[in-house]
């Protein structure tokens, strides 16, 4: 169990991705990956947010009595949450506007809670951070990889750039919410085949 | 008054499905949906907590937050609502009626960290309804949730006995059957 610095890194980002292995926060993976500029702000703000509350739970994990815990987390994790939701709403209007309720939702996203229990309350705080670095690149990456095949095929384009020629009709149905279920069936399908090798 | 809240509930219930438009409450969808029991027990576990979560979010809102300007609270607030809400009611059904809680049970402690209901009360905020249209925009995701969670159990059950190919076996091939239902509620949006 006990993996170098490094491993602690790069689990997140291949061996235990959230995304595409552990299938862990799919409310958010499916519902803003309609565009790569929605997804990438999406991942980025939950990695803020892992990175942090990894840190703060780490720190307090001898102070946190057990039978209150998830109370606990949940309320640090919904502190950095809102410091997210009001930069965000600060600074990047279009995207918090996109976005809607899905920055509040991080909230609730199991992926933070998750890695409060699992890593967080047990490790210390350097390699709670390297945790939560490794996780959230992991995460972002993955959101990434589905928004970009989304937003090619129904859009033709990525980050807002026609990639594709005019020829090419787009598929209306990948940036609707039936093509964020087809488009992440066909990864995680996709995930399957790589990993029998 | 009653056409708009009817309205709300429609639109909530099918056009607007909470888990097939919204991707709200992902992971019981996924989870729970193996079989057509769970999933009605489930279901109506979700819609009870969601109208109470709706009520309490509400008032909370109208007359703690909004009065002293303190509308950053939201989320810390509500999740701990929803998540002593939770609580609550499966101490109060433990009490009264064993039969309930032996199907409700096991799902009301999963119901906390559901995002359709944090999502529900967030999305009562952001568009500004009154006690009454909560109420109803409740009941509407929590019957388009049991709708959805019911409708996925039974073609999952036929699907234990297709042929699936394996890279698709499990996750991906649930998805992919999400996907085709959401394509078939697509088909409401002309309802309202």
């Amino acid at each position: 169990m006990s993996n170098s610095p490094v491993q602690e890194f790069t689990k997140g980002i291949w061996k235990e991705n959230p995304v595409l292995i552990q299938l862990l926060g799919m409310c958010p993976v499916l519902a803003v990956t309609g565009t790569v500029v929605n997804g990438l702000a999406m991942g980025l703000a939950t990695s803020f947010v892992l990175i942090c509350s990894n840190i703060i739970i780490s720190l307090l994990r001898n102070f946190i009595p057990k039978q209150v815990r998830i109370a606990c987390y949940i309320v640090v994790i919904a502190t950095f949450v809102t410091m997210a939701d009001i930069f965000i709403k600060a600074n990047f209007m279009d995207i918090s506007k996109a976005l809607g309720p899905f920055i509040p939702l991080i909230v609730v996203n199991c992926l933070i809670l998750g890695r409060a229990e699992a890593f967080a309350s047990k490790h210390s705080c350097f390699k709670s951070i390297l945790d939560g670095l490794g996780m959230g690149a992991g995460f972002t990456l993955g959101l990434i990889l589905i928004s970009s095949v989304r937003e090619l095929l129904g859009n033709g384009s990525i980050l807002g750039m026609s990639i594709i020629g005019s020829w090419f009709k787009p598929w209306l149905i990948m940036v609707l919410p039936p093509g964020a279920f087809i488009a992440m069936g066909f990864i995680v399908a996709g995930m399957h085949v790589i990993k029998e090798k | 008054m009653i056409k708009q809240n009817l309205l709300i509930f429609i639109s909530a219930a099918v056009v607007n499905n909470f888990v097939l438009s919204y991707f709200l409450g992902i992971c019981p969808f996924l989870g729970v949906s193996k079989k057509t029991e769970s999933a009605v027990s489930m279901g109506a576990a979700v819609t009870f907590v969601m109208t109470i979560a709706a009520i309490a979010s509400n008032l909370i809102y109208n007359y703690f937050l909004a009065p002293f300007n303190i509308g950053y609270l939201m989320n810390v607030s509500f999740i701990l609502i929803i998540a002593s809400l939770v609580q609550v009611v499966e101490m109060f059904i433990k009490k009264t009626s064993k039969t309930l809680y032996k199907s409700l049970g096991i799902y009301l402690p999963l119901i906390t960290t559901n995002c359709a209901i944090l999502g529900l009360a967030l999305f009562g905020v952001l568009r500004e309804y009154t006690l009454l249209n909560n109420i109803f925009f409740a009941l509407g995701a929590g019957v388009g949730f049991t709708l959805a969670l019911v409708l996925m159990s039974g073609i999952r059950e036929e699907l234990e006995f297709a042929d699936v190919p394996k890279p698709f076996k499990g996750v991906p091939i649930a998805l992919m059957t999400a996907g085709c239902l959401a394509l078939a509620f697509m088909g409401f949006a002309g309802l309202i």
